[in-house]
């Protein structure tokens, strides 16, 4: 039933595509209607084949343990790897345009303004999502010791979920775009999303509900909390009108300030649901399991949760500090930011903490040391946030590279970090093999990547509040001191430094790229009947 | 909470686990940290007080005020007010000075050329450069050579009106295209080219006919730029005996240029600035070094 069902859409998804792909007008349209096209038909006859066949579906249980679905988990951690790697390089050279703006090489499609989109998504969406993927896939079938049901529907999300991100980068590339930022796809984009996003949860509550565990374990509740928000921002975000079905261009249904503050209703929650809570659920599976140790305090972790999942939600106003926004709206969304301040940091106690016991691990296994790292990161910048949200700071710090500092060491620091160490673990499970294929090489990443960050932060803090001050200084006759040019031209230096940083960070995460590609094909193979370091284990 | 059963001690801390396990991992039943929870709560409270005294949250209509009253729009407008009237009655002398009296004037200068170099880094350095040395079809405005005039009044007609901007009082002036409407053959153009470039003190190419390029220049050129090759500032012809050449001053510079006549193009602004601010850049533009 479930091959005819995804047969049946696939084969209406690749004739729609085909009729307005030769309608349209619309080169852009076109071309993406084309790959929507192939990609469907190419889906629907793998499925045709194996019917045909007569494959036998997947057993649920193998010798009495739970036969898990890993083909979708292998292909989501590649893509990781990949769109990691190449979304730090187009962050490179965007950051290299910034201080030689002679690299936008003068054409449309390299220029600043579409290769922006493009790393921002690539990082957040392409690897910070299939990472999410991969590894919700991989957390829920263990911790509730049952299949993911269905053998497409698994395979379907990751890959409809990948073919989105080819159709929205290359539409930023080729200028399609709703310039909304973080939520850039033109409409077609956001449908398709939203039906693999649909099929993603029911792939998961569908894992939950045939769990052989009494309890749901903490890092499910924060994947759940995850992709139910993350639907609910995406479709109220994204309720555009298309100008033509055969057309890429739509019109957002939300005017005026009503638009700016859904925009980032959207985009903190962005931050918030997808790189905060998808990776708060990273955390309490990776953390616990590499270090050997029980998370530290059950009740932390539901008071934080919930404190969390609520407060989030309110916090996003501070984006548009020197706008239209009214007063009040914006002292709310501080005051809330203020009061999140702990519940974030509840995640990062309960992270650090389950250490305890096992600190002198980090001594000898630099992934457990990233992801330690990684919580610091998270400390550090959960504790900057609420900081700048308050307006007489975000008076300072708002359109200034104080921002790019503080979101880079979130990002680079809380969500690579947490990203590579569950990397380093997940791909020596999946593919069987004892330990990754060389933790020296870890070592060399993580040190690397580490000097990078702090490179790229420290010339972004600096950078920041200078332009910030140089922006309020006047004169004594109450004239402006700088002119914007100056402030530019005085930017420079830490352009460069920033740019530094960021070739750093691009060859640790080629080394892993390389370590991850020798463990699968050279790593030593784990004994068939020995329990791994940090899997099997079943349950008592 | 948990199976009270399967319950048992981490013998690492000597704490007690929630009894739940999940593909090996085990829960403590540690209490909530008393300093992260009292921080929680001091949070709560200033959050409160901070909607007691601030605007915060919304109404039906309208949203609650806050105990100080404070507004955000109403302090920036008391601000931009209270700035204004500071400025006013020195605008106001500045505006009904000659430009020659600012010169003079101690205070007025002061503040004209605090206003004027404010002004000039945010509108005229884009094209002139921050440090008005210009660029490739931008004049220097630090040097001796003026193509519109560069007394103080020639300066303020200039930025008031513009070049070419389009405004009824722009200044306006526009050398032919002598190329491309077929004016002037390519031999002719390489002649003359060849003629200003020697005269400019630029190297002609080998073996030019500078005679024939001088009858060219006479026949066809020196009615604006003069015989003397000094330029005429009525029609904006710049002196081609200077060393600043708008549009470079080699050969082949030269022969582009009396190709296709490239005319630029200066905003009048008059209609953006206030008559203070306008009068203030010309003041501070002939300080920079260059004024006649």
């Amino acid at each position: 039933m479930e091959e005819g069902f995804f047969a049946a859409f696939l084969v209406a998804i690749a004739f729609a595509c085909l009729i307005i792909a030769g309608k349209t007008y619309d080169q852009v349209m076109a071309f993406h209607m084309s790959i929507g096209s192939l990609a469907a038909a190419a889906g629907a006859f793998v499925i045709f084949k194996h019917y045909f066949d007569g494959r036998a579906p997947a057993p649920q249980e193998v010798d009495g343990k739970p036969n898990y679905s890993l083909g979708p988990i292998k292909f989501g951690a590649w893509a990781a790897v990949f769109w990691g790697v190449a979304g730090f390089t187009v962050g490179l050279i965007i950051a290299l345009q910034l201080a030689y703006p002679v690299l936008n090489l003068d054409l449309p499609w390299t220029s600043f303004g579409r290769l922006r989109p493009l790393h921002t998504s690539a990082v957040i969406f392409a690897f910070g999502g299939n990472v999410l993927l991969a590894t919700s896939f991989y957390v829920v079938q263990r911790t509730s010791r049952a299949r993911m049901p269905g053998t497409i529907a698994p395979w379907f999300v990751i890959l409809g979920y990948n073919i989105f991100i080819v159709i929205a980068g290359t539409g930023y590339l080729l200028g399609a775009t709703q310039s909304k930022e973080y939520a850039e796809p033109e409409w077609y984009a956001d449908l398709w999303l939203t039906i693999v996003w649909v099929a993603y949860l029911l792939v998961f509550l569908g894992t939950l509900w045939k769990r052989k565990e009494p309890h749901i374990y903490v890092a499910n509740w924060f994947y759940l909390a995850f992709i139910v928000t993350i639907a609910l921002l995406h479709i109220t975000n994204n309720l555009t009108i298309p100008v033509s079905v055969f057309g890429t261009k739509s019109y957002i249904v939300w005017a005026g300030v009503q638009d700016a503050m859904v925009q980032w209703w959207y985009g903190h929650n962005a931050v918030g649901f997808f790189l905060t809570a998808g990776f708060l659920a990273i955390m309490y599976y990776f953390v616990p399991k590499r270090a050997e140790r029980p998370v530290y305090s059950y009740r932390l972790s539901i008071v934080h949760f919930w404190a969390l999942i609520f407060l989030y939600i309110w916090a996003g106003p501070h984006h548009l500090h020197y706008t239209a926004l009214p007063q009040w709206a914006s002292t709310l969304g501080a005051t809330f930011s203020i009061i999140l301040w702990m519940p974030s940091w509840g995640g990062m106690i309960n992270g650090l903490m389950t250490l305890s016991g096992a600190w002198d691990k980090l001594r000898t296994d630099p992934v457990l040391r990233m992801m330690v790292v990684s919580i610091a990161f998270y400390g550090m910048s959960t504790f900057e946030g609420p900081l700048m949200s308050l307006r007489s700071v975000n008076s300072l710090s708002h359109y200034t590279d104080w921002t790019i500092g503080h979101v880079h060491s979130g990002a680079l620091g809380w969500v690579g970090y947490i990203s590579f160490g569950a990397l380093y673990c997940l791909i020596p499970w999946l593919w069987n093999k004892k330990q990754v294929y060389s933790l020296k090489l870890v070592n060399w990443h993580f040190w690397i990547s580490t000097i990078g960050i702090v490179l790229y932060i420290c010339a972004m803090w600096v950078s920041g509040i200078m332009q910030g001050l140089m922006w309020r200084a006047y004169d004594q006759l109450g004239f402006l001191e700088y002119s914007f040019i100056e402030t530019v031209e005085a930017m420079h230096p830490f352009y460069v430094i920033r740019a530094l940083g960021g070739a750093l960070f691009v060859i640790g995460s080629l080394i892993m790229a390389y370590n991850l590609w020798m463990t699968v094909r050279h790593g030593e193979a784990e004994e068939a009947d020995t329990v791994p370091a940090g899997s099997m284990a079943p349950a008592e | 909470m948990a199976d009270m059963k399967t319950r048992e001690v981490d013998h690492i801390s000597g704490v007690e686990t929630t009894g739940h396990e999940w593909d090996g991992l085990k829960e403590l039943n540690n209490p909530l940290p008393k300093w992260w929870l009292y921080i929680f709560y001091a949070t709560i409270v200033w959050a409160i007080g901070y909607w007691v005294v601030y605007p915060a949250w919304p109404l039906v209509s309208g949203y609650t005020s806050g105990v100080l009253g404070d507004s955000q729009r109403a302090n920036a407008l008391a601000a931009y007010e209270a700035g204004m009237a500071e400025r006013a009655q020195i605008g106001e002398q500045l505006i009904n000075a000659s430009l020659e009296e600012i010169q003079s004037t101690q205070s007025l200068m002061e503040f004209a050329m605090a206003n004027g170099r404010a002004a000039f880094g945010d509108n005229c350095a884009g094209c002139h450069g921050s440090g008005a040395t210009g660029a490739e079809g931008y004049p220097n405005l630090q040097d001796d050579n003026w193509i519109w005039g560069g007394t103080l009044e020639d300066i303020h007609l200039t930025l008031q009106y513009g070049i070419r901007s389009g405004h009824d009082e722009a200044r306006f002036g526009e050398m032919p295209a002598f190329g491309r409407d077929e004016m002037l053959d390519k031999e002719q153009i390489a002649q003359v080219a060849n003629f200003v470039a020697s005269r400019a003190g630029a190297t002609p190419d080998d073996g030019a006919d500078l005679a024939a390029g001088e009858q060219v220049y006479v026949e066809n050129c020196a009615a604006c730029h003069g015989d003397d090759l000094k330029g005429m500032k009525e029609v904006g012809a710049p002196s081609l005996m200077s060393n600043n050449y708008l549009y470079g001053k080699s050969v082949e510079a030269i022969k582009a240029q009396v190709t296709n006549a490239r005319n630029g193009v200066m905003p009048a602004w008059a209609p953006r600035l206030d008559p203070a601010t306008v009068k203030s850049l010309a003041v501070y533009v002939h300080a920079l070094g260059g004024g006649e």
